[in-house]
């Protein structure tokens, strides 16, 4: 079997200005964010962005990098809004289309089964189909009831992390929740996976049950090893959020010298460099 | 024992699963959330709770905290599972509310034209599919002409008039129950409008009518219940042993 194995750069080389890109994870779960470093230093723009945001969201509008965004939240958790976001919206700079939480897991249902559209209750009489004028509602051909069409998001390529992977691209997270990542892989045209850690395929199940095997090689063209690769975001059990530094991020987007202090020292480096300055960033606190 | 502003709120919000039956009680913020869990160790003890994160709770979590701190896991509901079960009916919700209209049209989402907004919030979340598919109310912290508004920017909760506007099938399994705020409990009149049902002891109509933004029936208004004895032991003893709803 293929061994689909890379590097960021490899991943990140896929992606071109203009695409539709999914990203997996939740809030401020989970994040494949070496993935999201490798695209800020990248000069894609022009992105199509689908996911519950957190921190990628933020960072990619900081960078200029996200024309649109369809999301069914964007949130640090326990910050509740990300500061990039939340000035990307106030000064109008991306086009947005905002979904009903259960409305966007039903847009990537249908994009994984290759539908143009699955029904949902949720976004009848609500402002969602306002701000999304595109949307259409259906009737039932059984009875009387009508449905927002949702249509099936299909984003040209998607990225997600978790836990462990093995070098063909099976994918395994060993936390209690495992998002929708599955549904991303499904959805796209093309999936990268980035996991903390790639074992081999025997070793992913020795010390977890088949259950926890998430993401199929089926749906991912390439597996890479980040390890800490979703920092500042949680990848439980392996790690938690590092709220700290979660804090910092957010407090330097308030000025723009502090942001590129922030981004100098973080974001203008590799994401060996990053994770460096992380552990000394961690060291002076 | 002094009873707390807080404390009477917690019991009228614990008092809206009062009957909900098996359901999954959802409630977002802290005196919500204390009133879940007072409704399933009183009246309600058929009530799931979960713990915020992947796991429901055969009994209540502790407070602001996940399964991880104690606590017997009786159900797995990652978020995915969430959508389904709301979907179904099995869920009864206490949502916040940045903005609030006569018709119960709610507004966590922007504030001010919602291409650009002077306010960008916290998004319509799952607002717009909670308030069409099972019984959803709302606590309201601060009572102010700022929340209680003639018209939300955004509907994300569905309100009366937009859901009977709606009769196919947003009205199907809409229903709003109560909204709480620091001064009242306010419930819906026949033609869908918001009036006041108790004022929480203390508090005078005029108070009510001088912070809500339109006109606020308050006729019928009768006096907020106090806690029990024994309520109030077990929010201060057993649910909020270290007094998060007073901080």
């Amino acid at each position: 079997m293929a061994d689909k194995t890379m590097t960021l750069s490899d991943v990140v080389g896929h992606v071109e200005s203009g695409m539709t890109i999914g990203i997996g994870g939740w809030g401020s779960r989970r994040k494949p964010m070496a993935i999201v470093r490798e695209l800020l230093r990248s000069d894609v723009k022009d992105l199509t962005v689908v996911t519950f945001g957190g921190p990628d969201v933020g960072l990619l509008c900081r960078a200029g990098k996200v024309r649109k965004l369809v999301y069914g939240f964007v949130s640090l958790d326990s910050i509740a809004l990300d500061p990039h976001f939340r000035a990307a919206r106030e000064s109008g700079a991306i086009e947005t289309a905002e979904y009903d939480e259960g409305m966007f897991v039903t847009a990537l249902r249908a994009g994984a089964n290759r539908f143009s559209f699955l029904p949902s209750r949720a976004g009848l009489a609500s402002d969602v189909l306002t701000m999304n004028p595109d949307l259409k509602t259906v009737r039932s051909p059984y009875d009387d009831e009508e449905y927002v069409a949702v249509p099936g998001l299909r984003p040209d390529i998607s990225f997600i992390h978790l836990n462990r992977g093995d070098a063909q691209g099976n994918g395994q997270y060993l936390g209690n929740d495992p998002y929708f990542d599955d549904l991303f892989a499904m959805a796209s045209e093309r999936c990268f996976l980035s996991v903390e850690k790639i074992v081999d395929t025997a070793s992913l199940t020795a010390q977890a049950p088949p259950q926890s095997l998430l993401v199929s090689r089926l749906f991912v063209q390439g597996v890479v090893e980040t390890p800490n690769g979703a920092h500042f975001t949680t990848c439980e059990p392996d790690y938690g959020r590092d709220e700290r530094f979660q804090k910092h991020y957010a407090a330097t987007a308030a000025d723009d010298e502090s942001w590129q202090a922030f981004r100098t020292r973080f974001l203008d480096t590799d994401e060996a460099s990053y994770q460096r300055e992380v552990q000394a960033w961690q060291a002076t606190r | 024992m002094t009873t707390t502003r807080a404390e009477v709120c917690a019991v009228a919000c614990a008092d809206t699963w009062r009957g909900a039956g098996e359901v999954l009680a959802h409630a977002v913020g802290t005196i919500p959330s204390v009133g879940a869990r007072l409704a399933k160790l009183t009246h309600s003890p058929d009530l799931a709770l979960s713990d915020g994160e992947a796991f429901l709770m055969s009994e209540p979590p502790p407070l602001g905290k996940t399964a991880a701190a104690g606590g017997t896991v009786e159900g797995w509901v990652p978020f995915r599972a969430i959508f389904d079960l709301l979907n179904s009916g099995r869920r009864q919700s206490m949502m916040g509310a940045s903005q609030v209209d006569a018709y119960g049209n709610q507004n966590i989402s922007s504030i001010g034209d919602w291409r650009r907004p002077t306010r960008q919030l916290i998004g319509v979340r799952g607002a717009p599919g909670n308030t069409v598919n099972h019984r959803v109310d709302y606590f309201v912290g601060k009572h102010s002409k700022r929340v209680f508004v003639e018209r939300v920017d955004v509907v994300s909760g569905v309100g009366n008039d937009r859901a009977r506007a709606f009769a196919g099938s947003a009205l199907r399994f809409h229903h709003l129950g109560v909204v709480i705020t620091d001064l009242a409990v306010l419930d819906y009149a026949g033609d869908g409008r918001l009036k006041v049902r108790s004022l929480h002891p203390g508090v005078t109509a005029d108070q009510v009518r001088e912070n809500t933004g339109f006109d606020i029936d308050v006729s019928t208004a009768g006096t907020t219940r106090l806690p029990t004895d024994e309520e109030l032991r077990l929010i201060r003893e057993v649910i909020d042993p270290t007094g998060l709803l007073s901080s």
